[in-house]
């Protein structure tokens, strides 16, 4: 397994080098530059050729089953070693934080649940907070409002592992374990369409709270999903824990480091497969963590085994979480789940109707029927939106796949001046190199799904 | 641990014009001379900021940054005139949150430790606002501060998490910003370094010599914003396309979008829609 550095991938990809850098990387060794315009392929072969070793270039993706998206990956390779491997990103690159610049505070909410769409939530969740923190009502979001997004943070932190685990058992030729990842999933995404509309994409949690409360029977059908996933995860124990083609092909593969993953700046699972347990949940509690009792797993290898390891743990204690939501939110039933302040606050509390619409029949009676000032207030609120104070806040929250990020800039006006996502997978997928240089190419396959990238996330 | 948060000698956001969302400037309206230190408690006015020095560490208190005019009652920029009666209000934009010391709780000891390994690191400028703090970093000693920052077993902020640009075309000679966040493991806090440059020459030294993991940061800053990373080993383009031209997260840059035309009404593309 390669022990190379990240500086050597990228700063032997700079042709001008000429004096050694900041790694120690060799003064004169200079690698090729990929560039990722379309119609010169037939050069690179071509160059490769006249090099005349026994190296050939292959190209996987941007369209490749096992990259978890529109990722590339260009590596040079002797046989069936990897001698070297460049990322390559930006496919889906659809310029969200630039576009959130033209659009209200809470419309940029449904710009950032696409980003990491596995994920949506924690997306939404990590904006809310950032855009609460610079208001300055941290402390006013509803308790049960916060009851509600942990409840749905950790419903979709459980269908992101069970992707995770799920594509990366798939392209290891464990189709079952993606097979019934994608039953339990369902019955999570059910869920989340009943509460918010919506299976992916959900623009649920807002600034100042979530857009609407729990359906009616809301209750039932979440001690449904749990009752089904207590029945169900421990299959995952039973297929892959002691599987011998499972630990064969994840063991010793995409091995890290602690010094590695600090060098990387890894977080979330990756890290915590190392035995660093580092969990925001734990360390820098949002939504109220701090109350819910439940445990940071670990593992002690750091290769792609100790990674599902971690995922498959941290299922089981999403799942003791959501239980307490669930005992939590029964308690605090017709409690209100947005902010008070009427001047931030959406006006309308929606209800999804039975077409799937969000809609709320006694608000448009109030504001067409009853009251001018009313219907004055809410087309301010939604055409115009509320302004947010200048200044600049970063919020993190854990995520499944690690710290995600999220860096506010206000200047005093009604839409953001700037906003900043720091996913988790875009600073892994810059150590592809350091986990795969010198494996197999089947590895660089693992390695990937190990790390959990979601493209809409890296790209944004 | 430490507690992630300061104590409270010194909260920003318990000033109450700080959390009044509607109104920046604290119902000062009409002066264009806002405060930039109403955030500290003993009320320096601005002039006194200037002249006042600071610590003994050698940080004197700089001006805050001014972002740009609002004018009007809602700020509004377009076509349309603003209708309240108060359209010749003119309001400087500030930055809020510029601090002397103390700074309350683990930000002295960080700055203290910062200062005394790294004298005159700061440009005078630091921020403590929602309870972050944002240290203003001289370009020439950052490379400086990143080591001690790394490996200092007081400081010991072993990831720089996120990089990330700010265009603020109105604030002159430093229209550029880079906003560098640092996360602390072992002590669990969080910091963040703030670089300037101007448009004309926007050259900042490169954080991937200390801090590999900021690579592709640093790529993705330069390639939306156009800030040049001295030192970066393959500053190239990362999410738009190799032969892009521009740098599409400048406020100069347009969104784009065309007019849509419906019965006879046209909305225009959103980049030329009214804003505040």
């Amino acid at each position: 397994m390669s022990t190379n550095t990240a500086g050597q991938s990228a700063s032997s990809a700079n042709p001008t080098a000429s004096q050694p850098d900041a790694f120690g990387a060799q003064e004169g060794v200079v690698d090729n530059v990929y560039l990722s315009q379309g119609g010169d392929w037939d050069d690179i072969v071509s160059s490769q050729a006249e090099r005349g070793d026994e190296t050939i270039v292959v190209n996987m993706g941007p369209q490749h089953p096992s990259t978890h998206g529109v990722l590339r990956l260009i590596m040079e390779m002797d046989g069936e070693t990897c001698t070297s491997i460049r990322p390559g990103i930006g496919f889906l690159h659809t310029g969200i934080e630039k576009n959130m610049e033209f659009k209200t505070w809470t419309q940029g909410v449904t710009y950032v649940t696409r980003m990491d769409y596995v994920a949506p939530l924690f997306n939404e969740a990590v904006y809310c907070l950032a855009v609460e923190k610079l208001l300055g009502i941290t402390d006013d979001i509803p308790q049960r409002a916060n009851e509600i997004r942990v409840l749905v943070m950790e419903l979709n932190r459980i269908a992101s592992h069970l992707v995770a685990i799920g594509t990366g058992g798939m392209e290891i030729g464990a189709l079952t374990v993606m097979t019934i990842g994608f039953r339990e999933r369902e019955m999570i995404l059910d869920f989340l369409e009943a509460v918010s509309g919506l299976r992916m994409n959900h623009a649920y949690i807002r600034p100042g709270g979530v857009a609407n409360d729990l359906p009616e029977g809301g209750l039932d059908q979440l001690r449904n999903v749990i009752a089904w996933l207590d029945k169900h995860l421990p299959e995952y124990d039973a297929f892959c824990n002691e599987n011998p083609i499972f630990k064969g092909r994840m063991q010793n593969v995409a091995n890290a480091d602690l010094a590695t993953c600090m060098a990387m700046g890894m977080s979330g699972p990756v890290l915590r497969a190392v035995g660093l347990p580092h969990d925001l949940r734990k360390s820098q509690p949002y939504c109220g963590y701090e109350t819910y009792d439940f445990e940071v797993h670990t593992w002690n290898t750091g290769d792609a085994y100790g990674r599902f390891r971690v995922r498959l743990a941290e299922m089981y204690e999403s799942l003791k979480i959501v239980k307490q939501c669930a005992d939590r939110l029964e308690k605090s039933t017709g409690q209100p789940v947005m902010v008070a302040d009427a001047k931030i606050a959406w006006p309308a509390q929606l209800t999804v109707g039975p077409d799937g619409q969000g809609n709320s029949n006694e608000h448009i009676k109030h504001i067409m029927g009853e009251s001018m000032e009313a219907l004055i207030h809410h087309f301010k609120l939604v055409t115009e939106g509320f302004s947010v104070p200048i200044g600049q806040v970063y919020q993190a929250i854990e995520s499944p796949k690690g710290e995600l990020g999220c860096h506010v800039v206000s200047d005093g006006g009604t839409r953001p001046y700037r906003v900043h996502f720091r996913d988790p997978g875009f600073n892994h997928l810059q150590s592809v190199p350091v986990l795969c240089e010198g494996a197999m190419m089947s590895d660089v396959v693992v390695a990937i799904a190990s790390l959990d990238p979601v493209l809409g996330g890296v790209d944004r | 641990m430490t507690d992630q948060n300061p104590p409270s000698q010194n909260p920003p956001s318990q000033n109450p014009s700080a959390q009044n969302p509607s109104g920046q400037n604290g119902g000062n309206l009409n002066t264009g001379q806002q405060n930039p230190v109403q955030q500290v408690p003993d009320e320096l006015t601005a002039s006194e900021a200037e002249l006042t020095p600071t610590t003994p560490g050698g940080v004197t208190t700089a001006q805050t940054q001014v972002l740009g005019i609002r004018t009007g009652m809602w700020g509004s920029k377009g076509g349309s005139g603003d209708t309240s009666g108060y359209g010749g209000i003119s309001r400087t934009k500030q930055m809020p949150g510029l601090t002397d010391r103390p700074y309350g709780g683990w930000f002295d000891e960080v700055a203290d430790r910062i200062e005394e390994l790294v004298p005159g690191f700061g440009t005078g400028r630091v921020y403590v606002h929602r309870d972050e703090i944002t240290f203003f970093v001289r370009p020439d000693r950052f490379v400086e501060v990143l080591k001690v920052l790394r490996d200092d077993a007081q400081l010991r902020f072993e990831v720089c998490v996120s990089v990330s640009g700010v265009h603020y075309p109105g604030s002159v000679g430093e229209e550029l910003h880079v906003v560098y966040e640092f996360l602390s493991i072992t002590h669990n806090r969080r910091i963040r370094i703030e670089l300037t440059c101007t448009d004309e020459n926007p050259h900042l030294p490169s954080a991937v010599a200390v801090y590999p993991h900021t690579d592709w940061h640093e790529r993705e800053t330069w390639d939306m914003f156009g800030v040049i990373f001295d030192g970066h080993p393959a500053l190239t383009r990362i999410l738009m396309p190799d032969d892009w031209q521009g740098h599409p997260q400048r406020k100069d840059y347009p969104l784009g979008g065309v007019p849509v035309e419906y019965k006879g009404a046209v909305v225009p593309p959103p980049d030329d829609r009214r804003s505040y």
